[in-house]
């Protein structure tokens, strides 16, 4: 990797001043995309901001009907949280089959979502939940922030504090791994929450999205019958060695009705 | 850019200078010369590089030298007691034959005591697969280290380790 | 010795203590002092025509020492990389042979091939400068499907030397007289099969150090291979002319080999020929991503099959024609694996009168391709074990009756095949039978309709292998072509003390030789294990080998051992019998003692090697002191493991998963020395054949030659829940010409594993019309094979 000044600010002031100040500063938090990256000289920061220090932004709390998550919270430590899993269990199970152990006890929830990555599984939970994100500068929906191919609605100097997911009646996130990478090839994340189904699908195309002809059958019946003949277009799909789009719009349809059966069970 | 660093390795306190992009696996083999800790491959797939940090476990393939200033990382290197004995773990992959050529050996071992310790000394042969998902061996077929991991896990129970 | 360390004994591996507790010394952990660090420049293009190259900008880098371009090799006269095995074409003219310089001078031919050498004080300092070579090139189209290599117009990798990209056109058998017999046929199966390209991805990636001595004017190379003694005699000979006694070749710690460590490489070339230039020690170690571009590749044959039966089910007569892909060079013994350890196997476990193989080899722009785990008997095994169960499935036959009608007879042995082995010993049905109870092949109905009740459709394969291994006689080898003598060496060097070093021409990566070696020579001179040494890996200290490769460690290097171990005892039983004052015919030795039968005299083997080497009482006229016994053994013939795997999948139809529920695998692998490494060598090898049948392939992009599964993101390696655990069988023909009776497991588990993962796809598939699933049976294939056969079926 080439070289760079390397910061570890305290607090997220700090680090917003470092990340300002600088042309090509780039955050890390857990680094799980962003050192594999500089390894292959795909990026060239000047400077690099690291978040691990900085205490507010790791955490969970419940506060009234929704879990908030802080933004530098592990993998590892949403996926065995006592809160999480009473509350959004599927949360709880995505995030234990993120990457392997190691990348658990590395990688975080906030640089997942602010990478957006599209075969990330965060992306589908935010979507399908209908989260809320918050930032240094303010806040965003999840509708609006995921804006393609590894972009988000996040401008410069702007750092994911933390992510307000609302408790859930029922959800389930089923994944099919890329059999190389094990990064989800297709992911649906399906809720039922207060404020009604969403199913939001990570790894089939550039950017999570929801599907909405299966949230408006599920909202009128939630099982699994009622969207067996919903299909999603291939057209914008991904296509690799893996799995053509074809592939890819077909396993949509299998994962959102084994994520319907999973949630009612 | 040149940082000094300063962390324990298996106990015992080091320190260094390193660039900013050294690698914490870098600094452990070039900086201090503890070879047993490998790099098996650029994607943080392999785990041959696993070490434990802070009583985790990661791959210090992807973690730079200068973010375990402070920590408290212990390697291959720092798990028997003597050479007389071993850690369970390690007596367990040589009774049951788990390694080979013993590249990848150091991160499996490292990454099978943290899967023992998470899943409380209790594992079945379904939970053990899954969560070797991040350690590749070429050698063994798995057939072995599955079974040296099961049959580490009661006996670091009773050796409270 | 001791029933717990003897022959036959689970004796746990001395080579653990250091691999468990990070001491293990491994190319790119050692501490070379001053030294530098190479990198290699690489083609970014499948096929282009170097215009020019300037380094000049990164020479004046920080940290850069030199860099090397193919005008500085081509100038300072190095020679090319050979191909140490001369295959005779169908003509009887010898293959062709395209120059392969350790680096490219004017042209390109594979992403990977080497441009130029970096060297600077550190690695990120050399891949700095690297990116400050402009190189410019003139990209020129790429010839990477293997199936239209030979095709007009298509761009040719080595119009001078190889026009049309034939490397050969060779044959085995008569053709006429197979086509007679198909004439005659009652039936006839026919396929065409692809077997993919695998990336061998031994963990620990290739690595070189060298080191030059300027007093002396000795060269030392450390290099990940798998026969350093192999590699010295290629790279003195033929490459760099620094005689062999001015070159060591370490091989220390090699973290597996798998094929891929046999082969002379650039890279180890470069670093050992620059180190002398640079005068300062110099490191190079691949990335990964370097290890899946220039590691030499393994497979990758397009064939056509048939196999004609008569009324009873008789095998009449296989025809094969395989066209093989070498790549873009003629790596060190490529062109043999796809003839004589591929189209010599077909006859496999079975009668078959009459084979006709034709095999041609293609130039492609693409890596190197040569042995990998099983060295062409994986695709021979692939070819037969898939049509026969084909044939069983058209013929609506049981596939385990099929193979045994076919079976060659226990009494046959030795037994000639049409396609010029002869195997010397087997007992195939106990094999078979063995491996339908552990698999409990009568329960598998009932577990098809339980797996069917949950939506699941389940398969049952068999593979029944032949493999030949452990080559030899050295004759027969250079008969064929091959470069080098296939015998083995072995030294046993007691020291006055009583303790003894074994030193072997044969390498261990991952094979267990310090434990099984020392097994032998305690097994057979009675003295404990503990004080027994294996030294291997390094050409100063052992005498000349040829390494490791093609299962044959302990058939021929553990034959010469023994070998050197009788004469050790001849030796010993002349030394005792002077100091017993008996003749030496009445001595016997037994369990470590020399002793006169009839009699209460003994005289302890640490004894008389104290006495040979104090020699006050001893027979100085008659023998030398000393006690240091070498011994080569060249083997009489191959040896002939065989086996059966039986698999079993369960296969989800909505996404195309293939999941391996069951697989039992029964060998016949002669003696075992010990049953714990042997049990070993077979899970690994199952492993790496379930991972070609479902997970791995090599692919590269047919128009631009860009390797598309270059990183473990897209080259699926097989994970541990990939895999079940497996049940394993064993059955005991002893090997009857080498000593200890043994015939090689190393590879068998990769031989037969694929046929036998497919064949159970295969047979999971056939109720929805399926009768061929191309290989690696990945999720995306299955489904798209269902898809088109329910396209099929709806028409």
């Amino acid at each position: 990797m080439y070289d760079f000044a390397y910061h570890r600010p305290k607090s997220v002031a700090d680090a917003v001043a470092l990340l300002k100040g600088k042309e090509e500063a780039r955050p890390m938090s857990g680094g799980m995309t962003l050192i594999p990256t500089l390894k292959q000289r795909l990026a060239r920061p000047s400077d690099i901001v690291d978040l691990g220090a900085i205490k507010e932004l790791a955490g969970i709390k419940v506060e009234g009907n929704n879990v908030v998550i802080g933004g530098m919270t592990k993998h590892g430590d949403v996926a065995t949280s006592a809160d999480v899993k009473a509350n959004i269990p599927a949360l709880a199970s995505l995030a234990g089959h993120i990457g392997d152990p190691a990348v658990r006890n590395r990688g975080t929830m906030g640089g997942s979502v602010a990478n957006n990555d599209p075969a990330a599984d965060y992306p589908a939970a935010v979507v399908a939940l209908n989260a809320t994100i918050t930032t240094n500068t303010g806040k965003h929906t999840a509708d609006d922030f995921f804006k393609g191919l590894f972009e988000t609605a996040l401008s410069e100097g702007e750092l994911i504090t933390s992510i307000s997911f609302p408790k859930v009646e029922k959800a389930a996130y089923i994944k099919f791994p890329n059999p190389a990478s094990r990064y989800a090839m297709v992911g649906v994340f399906v809720a039922k929450t207060a404020g009604g189904v969403r199913v939001a699908v990570t790894g089939a195309g550039p950017c999570v999205f929801r599907v909405k002809a299966m949230e408006d059958a599920l909202a009128k019946n939630f099982t699994s019958a009622a969207i067996k003949d919903i299909k999603v277009p291939a057209d914008d799909l991904n296509s690799d060695i893996h799995g053509s789009a074809e592939y890819r719009a077909h396993l949509v349809g299998v994962m959102a009705r084994r994520a319907v059966d999973a949630a009612n069970k | 850019m040149t940082i000094s660093v300063a962390m324990t390795v298996n106990g015992k306190a080091v320190s260094g200078k390193v660039e900013a992009r050294t690698l914490l696996v870098q600094f452990l083999r070039e900086h201090l010369g503890m070879t047993g800790t490998h790099v098996g491959c650029d994607t943080s797939q392999c785990g041959a590089c696993v070490v434990d940090v802070d009583g985790k476990s990661v791959k210090s393939c992807t973690m730079l030298a200068v973010q375990a200033e402070g920590a408290k990382v212990i390697t291959i290197e720092g798990l028997a007691e003597s050479a007389d004995k071993l850690h369970p773990m390690q007596e367990a992959f040589r009774e049951n034959h788990a390694l080979q050529c013993g590249f990848c050996t150091p991160g499996m071992v490292m990454s099978a005591i943290d899967m023992v310790k998470r899943h409380n000394y209790q594992l079945d042969e379904a939970t053990v697969r899954r969560e070797l998902e991040g350690n590749l061996c070429r050698c063994t077929g798995y057939h072995n280290i599955v079974k040296a991991i099961l049959a580490a896990a009661p006996a670091m129970k009773s050796a409270g380790v | 010795m001791t029933a717990e360390t003897g022959i036959g004994a689970r004796v746990k591996r001395k080579e653990d203590q250091r691999f468990l507790t990070g001491t293990g010394r491994y190319v790119d952990d050692l501490p070379l002092a001053r030294a530098t660090y190479a990198y290699f420049l690489r083609s970014p293009h499948a096929h282009a025509k170097i215009k020019s190259i300037d380094v000049s900008a990164a020479k004046s880098m920080p940290g850069v020492v030199e860099i090397f371009t193919g005008k500085d090799i081509a100038d300072a006269k190095v020679g090319g990389l050979i191909c140490g095995w001369v295959v005779k074409d169908k003509h009887g003219e010898p293959h062709k042979s395209p120059p392969h310089p350790v680096m490219a001078l004017d042209t390109v031919r594979y992403v990977g091939d080497t441009v130029a050498m970096v060297v600077a004080n550190s690695h990120d300092e050399a891949k700095d400068a690297a990116e400050a070579i402009h190189v410019d090139y003139d990209v020129k189209p790429a010839n990477v499907d293997l199936a239209r290599a030979f095709d007009k117009g298509v761009p040719e990798v080595h119009a001078a030397e190889a026009p049309g990209n034939l490397i050969y056109d060779w044959e085995i058998g008569v053709k006429a007289d197979v086509e007679a017999a198909f004439a005659k046929a009652a039936h006839v199966t026919k396929m065409d099969i692809v077997n993919n390209r695998l990336i061998p991805n031994a963990m620990e990636p290739r690595a070189a150090a060298a080191e030059y001595d300027k007093g002396t004017g000795n060269y030392t190379l450390w290099s990940t291979s798998q026969n350093p003694h192999v590699l010295r005699l290629i790279l003195s000979a033929f490459v760099l002319g620094i005689p062999e006694h001015k070159l060591r070749v370490i091989a220390p710690d090699v973290g597996g080999g798998f094929g891929s460590k046999i082969f002379c490489y650039n890279e180890e070339t470069m670093v050992c020929w620059a180190s002398s230039r640079v005068g300062r020690p110099i490191k190079w170690t691949a990335e990964r991503a370097e290890s899946f571009m220039t590691d030499a590749h393994g497979r990758d044959h397009v064939t056509h099959a048939e196999l004609a039966l008569d009324k009873d089910h008789k095998f009449l007569a296989l025809k094969v024609e395989t066209i093989a892909n070498m790549g873009a060079y003629l790596s060190t013994f490529s062109t043999a694996v796809p003839t004589y350890l591929y189209a010599t196997l077909l006859a496999g476990q079975y009668t078959t009168p009459l084979i006709y193989a034709n095999v041609k080899a293609a130039l492609t722009h693409t890596a190197p391709v040569d042995a990998y785990r099983g060295a062409g008997r994986p695709e021979a095994t692939f070819v037969i074990e898939t049509i026969v169960s084909k044939a069983a499935a058209e013929l609506k036959v049981d596939t385990a009756e099929l193979r045994r009608k076919n079976f060659i007879p226990t009494e046959a042995f030795p037994y000639q095949t049409p396609v010029a082995l002869q195997y010397d010993s087997g007992n195939y049905p106990p094999i078979i039978d063995e491996a339908i109870k552990i698999a409990d092949y009568k329960g598998f109905e009932g577990r098809r309709a339980e797996a069917k009740s949950r939506g699941k459709l389940r398969g049952i394969g068999f593979s029944s292998y032949i493999e030949a291994c452990g080559l030899g006689p050295s004759r027969v080898i250079g008969q064929l072509g091959g470069g080098v003598g296939q015998w083995e060496s072995a030294q046993i060097k007691f020291n006055p003390t009583g303790n003894v070093q074994v030193l072997t021409g044969a390498h261990s990566h991952g094979q267990s030789h310090e434990t099984t070696f020392a097994q032998l020579v305690s097994d057979k001179l009675g003295i404990p294990i503990e004080t027994v040494e294996v030294v291997h890996g390094d050409t100063a200290t052992t005498p000349f080998g040829m390494g490791s490769y093609g299962s044959r460690s302990l058939a021929v290097g553990g034959s010469a051992i023994m070998k050197a171990a009788d004469k050790i005892i001849a030796k010993g039983k002349k030394i005792a019998a002077h100091l017993m004052e008996a003749s030496v015919a009445d001595v016997v030795f037994e369990n470590g003692n020399f002793k006169v039968a009839g009699t209460d005299k003994n005289v302890p083997l640490g004894a008389a090697v104290f006495a040979a080497y104090v020699p006050h009482n001893y027979p100085l006229e008659e023998l030398e002191p000393g006690m240091d016994e070498n011994a080569f053994y060249d083997p009489s013939n191959f040896v002939y493991p065989a086996g059966t795997q039986i698999c079993e999948v369960e296969i989800d139809p909505d996404t195309g998963v293939v999941e391996v529920v069951n697989h039992t695998a029964v060998d016949d692998f002669g003696n075992i020395i010990n049953p714990m490494v042997v049990e070993g060598q077979v899970h690994g090898g199952i492993v790496q054949g379930v991972g070609q049948a479902l997970l791995e392939n090599a692919v590269y992009d047919k128009e631009t030659g860009q390797l598309l599964s270059g990183s473990y993101m897209d080259y699926t390696m097989p994970r541990a829940d990939d895999v079940p655990s497996f049940k394993l069988g064993n059955k005991i023909t002893p090997c009857p010409h080498n000593p200890l009776g043994v015939k090689g497991c190393g590879e068998a588990g990769a031989i037969a594993a694929p046929a036998a993962v497919m064949n159970a796809v295969h047979d999971a598939l056939a109720p929805l019309g399926v009768t061929h699933v191309p290989m690696p049976a990945t999720p995306l294939s299955v489904w798209q094979t269902i898809q088109g056969a329910q396209r099929k079926a709806a028409e």
